[in-house]
């Protein structure tokens, strides 16, 4: 019988494996949500949101993020850091609680910014 | 303050550890868990917390909580009453004072020094809580003497039934006696190891209990314990230029950086990032940075740099040196010893702003 438990899991780190491939970002300390802000001319400005998780449909969030805030906001594609929503006006604070409202660990999520 | 000594006569102990809680403020934010609030309150009540528990131990030797309450909010009340005579007519700037003496927000000692920041324009180039604090001490001191003689007299004639242990504490404290207030909060708590609750009855003692006594043991042999709080954690205000329309110059960032005993580099790094900007050192050492910045939004970013990459997380004194070893930034505390990385600026992403003509670069 535990010979047979022993043998049934050919790869212990099976699993560990897995997880550590999946993150995009391994050793950079990464897996916070960085919302930024960007200035534009005049007072506009431009919200950055980055480092969310890839099983997420950014799709559907950014339409959420451009009903509820309303505004205008598109999909960045960037080597480095994925996929990037990016959303006119300042929508930070909105932002981070919509997040949290929605169950991810406040302690993830960085606000930058002024 | 001096105006009411005689009516607390009766109380005078209670009145002064009263009003070291209030000066302790900051490392009780400091001890406290950065999300819980309101050190004050938290003094007040019946958690058993820190210095709290020899605040408590008088709260239940004199029995009358409500005495305390109006007591513990007096000194405060005094010094927001200060603060308004240093900032004289700035009004919405005295509101904004309160908060961090009421509930220092990420509990960090650097976070309300810098809030003083934002006030000591009007009032001050380099505002200083110095004076404000040997103005309080002093009228401390006074009612201290009293107090001590008072103790003095109850500690000699309890000392012939105490052991000896509380005489040697008493000794002790004489010796270390730079600090008044310290000495006479103890003083008390020293002659009342002899009298716990549970000796004179056949019952097991409480946890609470025992936390009393070892709190009380501790500050009595180390009074310096709860006047940690002394200095404060102050930096010249940045001062902020708007140069034409889209450039804000930062004046004195060599000045702070020096303040800090950081490289400018790393300070100036970390300011781009987070302002998502880029701009310059002109050549009278001024920052020059793209974008429109008031001196709020700069003395925020600021504030957050301390909290990050200055102040020591675990004893909250800035005294803390950055080095950089294999292309990791470590810091290590000057005053506990303690060190750890510290994460690198990275400005993550950027979106494209302005003419792409001008970006291209091949």
């Amino acid at each position: 019988m535990s010979v047979q438990n022993l043998v049934s899991q050919d790869d212990p780190f099976q699993d560990e494996g897995d997880l550590l491939g999946d993150d995009e970002d391994v050793g950079s300390q990464s897996n916070y949500i960085h919302i930024r802000i960007q200035q534009r001319n005049g007072r506009k400005t431009l919200t950055i949101l980055e480092g969310l998780s890839k099983d997420y449909n950014l799709k559907k969030i950014l339409k959420v993020f451009k009903k509820n805030f309303a505004c205008n906001g598109t999909l960045v594609e960037h080597e480095e850091f994925g996929e990037i929503i990016q959303l006119q006006g300042d929508h930070r604070q909105k932002i981070a609680s919509f997040l949290i409202e929605e169950g991810i660990p406040k302690a993830t999520i960085k606000v930058h910014g002024f | 303050m001096a105006s009411e000594e005689p009516l607390f006569d009766p109380s005078l102990k209670k009145k002064k550890k009263k009003k070291q809680v209030a000066f302790s403020e900051d490392p009780l934010g400091a001890d406290a868990d950065p999300t819980t609030p309101a050190p004050a309150e938290i003094t007040n009540g019946d958690v058993d917390m820190g210095p709290a528990t020899v605040h408590e131990q008088m709260k239940q030797k004199n029995g009358d909580s409500m005495g305390n309450d109006i007591e513990l909010e007096e000194p405060k009340m005094k010094e927001e009453d200060d603060f308004k005579a240093m900032f004289g007519d700035l009004k919405k700037k005295k509101k904004k004072k309160e908060i961090p003496m009421d509930l220092p927000e990420d509990g960090s000692g650097a976070s309300t020094p810098v809030t003083s920041k934002a006030d000591a324009p009007a009032a001050s180039e380099d505002l200083d809580f110095s004076e404000l604090k040997k103005k309080k001490k002093s009228s401390k001191k006074k009612v201290d003497l009293e107090a001590f003689e008072k103790e003095l007299g109850e500690s000699n004639a309890k000392e012939g039934v105490e052991d000896d242990g509380d005489h040697l504490e008493d000794i002790d404290e004489a010796e270390l006696g730079d600090d008044p207030f310290a000495r006479g909060g103890d003083a008390p708590t020293g002659t009342d190891t002899g009298s716990e609750p549970w000796l004179g009855s056949d019952r097991d003692y409480t946890y609470p209990e025992l936390l009393h006594r070892f709190y009380n043991q501790l500050h009595a042999v180390n009074p310096s314990l709860l006047n940690s709080s002394g200095k404060r954690y102050t930096i010249a205000p940045p001062s902020i230029h708007r140069e034409g329309n889209k450039k804000t110059i930062f004046a004195n960032v060599t000045d702070i950086c020096k303040r800090m005993r950081r490289p400018p580099e790393h300070v100036i790094q970390y300011l781009f990032s987070e302002m998502g900007t880029t701009g310059s050192v002109d050549g009278a050492g001024r920052l020059v940075i793209k974008g429109r910045f008031q001196q709020k939004q700069v003395e925020n970013v600021l504030r957050r740099y301390i909290v990050e990459y200055v102040t020591c997380k675990t004893c909250k004194s800035p005294d803390t040196l950055l080095t950089k070893e294999n292309r990791i930034f470590f810091t290590s505390c000057e005053s506990c010893g303690s060190r750890r990385s510290v994460s690198t600026i990275k400005s993550g992403f950027q979106a494209q702003v302005g003419r792409r003509s001008k970006n291209k670069t091949g």
